[in-house]
């Protein structure tokens, strides 16, 4: 083939402007969360306080989160455990959760046995274990700090689900695609708190923003004795515990 | 200026492969991601208003209160204060949209209150409970309490 330099010229333009037009597509801006609505999303940072001296393990957040959700059956977002721990053996406390806990908990009385329930959901990590094994980036943490799934371009792998250390993903058994807590994002850009949250008797667990100074999670974590799930792990879990026992995992 | 080029056809003819290949790439590329994808990080911006887009099941205490405050203003009294209406009467936003189109659950007392209320010894001490066959035989809760102010 012979090129003349006019063709040459012509050949490097179209590539240029070609190029630069993709680019452009990468970089070019969007409307936020729903454009219209006066939610941004740079103004918060939600998380989420439970109150283990409030819990009553009656299993309203799990009833509640199924029916706002479409949770499937058998799985959960959000499930309550009953610990038992007998005598000095911390190592080894009874954890049990039938059903999630989603129809509350059997009556049980053992004097002398430390019980108590704890109610578990995702923690919505910052720096979030899940969302740095997805090999398609169809998990992430949001600008307000929620980790979501984009079930559209999820392949359905499961590396998330054996990378999350708290159990709290699945595997959708119709959709094929990881399912999770979104935190009720639906809810909280509406102004609502979550399902779990507007459910819950005790008000054991509140929705909180962090970015927000008038909001009462500030004072929770100052005065109370604040604990999240394996801190250990640097997951930067957002979910804080007020009097979790040691014995938990 | 022609002459420059003399005996580099093959070079030339490589490099215009190159630069389709290039091309190629690019048009692909353009094709399979989508629009915007990486605004805010790796993944799919758009997926933010998708998700935020579904529709609330649970309407909130707020918008029961809108229309039954007498209601509201009578829990509010009693220790229920803070127990939410759905928490009891189930999801209700269609209702709060058209309170034609979804009735509320009228729960059954008999069932409802020990789900929270039967003595449980991983339940706060503090929390009112009761072993519900010795406080009230088979006779409902609600014979007696009233769930909206249960004190007597």
């Amino acid at each position: 083939m012979d090129l003349s330099r006019r063709e040459l010229l012509a050949a490097a333009g179209k590539f240029i402007v070609l190029s630069g037009a993709a680019l452009e597509a990468f970089e070019s801006p969007s409307g936020a969360v729903a454009a219209d609505s006066k939610y941004r999303m740079a103004d918060h940072w939600w998380a989420m306080t439970i109150d283990i001296q409030k819990c009553i393990g009656c299993g309203n957040c799990v009833r509640a989160c199924a029916l706002e959700n479409d949770v499937p059956e058998g799985f959960f977002r959000t499930w309550v455990e009953r610990y038992e721990v007998n005598g000095d053996d911390m190592e080894h406390p009874q954890v049990e959760s039938p059903a999630g806990g989603i129809h509350g908990f059997p009556a049980r009385n053992t004097p002398g046995a430390k019980s108590f329930f704890v109610p578990k959901l995702c923690n919505h990590c910052a720096h979030s274990p899940c969302v740095q094994s997805c090999p398609v980036g169809a998990t992430f943490v949001s600008p307000d700090g929620v980790v979501l799934v984009d079930q559209q371009y999820c392949v359905g792998c499961g590396y998330c689900v054996q990378a999350c250390p708290y159990g709290c993903r699945y595997l959708h058994p119709t959709k094929h695609v990881a399912d999770k807590c979104t935190l009720c994002y639906h809810r909280i850009t509406k102004g609502l708190t979550t399902a779990c949250c507007e459910a819950c008797p005790t008000g054991s667990r509140q929705l909180a923003d962090l970015k927000n100074p008038r909001d009462p999670v500030h004072e929770f974590l100052r005065v109370n004795a604040v604990q999240i799930l394996k801190p250990q792990m640097a997951t930067g879990a957002k979910v804080f515990y007020k009097d979790l026992d040691g014995s938990v995992r | 200026m022609r002459r420059i080029f003399e005996g580099w056809g093959h070079l030339i003819q490589l490099a215009c492969v190159a630069v389709a290949l290039v091309l190629v790439f690019f048009a692909i590329r353009q094709e399979l991601v989508p629009p915007e994808f990486g605004k805010y990080g790796h993944y799919r911006p758009a997926s933010l208003d998708e998700i935020a887009a579904r529709t609330p099941v649970f309407a909130g205490r707020e918008a029961c209160a809108s229309c039954h405050d007498d209601i509201a203003t009578a829990k509010g009294k009693g220790p229920h204060a803070n127990v939410g209406c759905e928490a009891c009467h189930g999801p209700l936003s269609r209702h709060a949209q058209d309170f034609t189109s979804q009735k509320p659950v009228l729960p059954d007392t008999a069932k409802l209150c020990v789900i929270c209320h039967e003595a449980d010894s991983a339940k706060p001490k503090t929390f009112p409970q009761v072993v519900s066959h010795e406080h009230a035989g088979d006779t409902a809760c609600g014979v007696c309490h009233n769930p909206h102010q249960p004190k007597l």
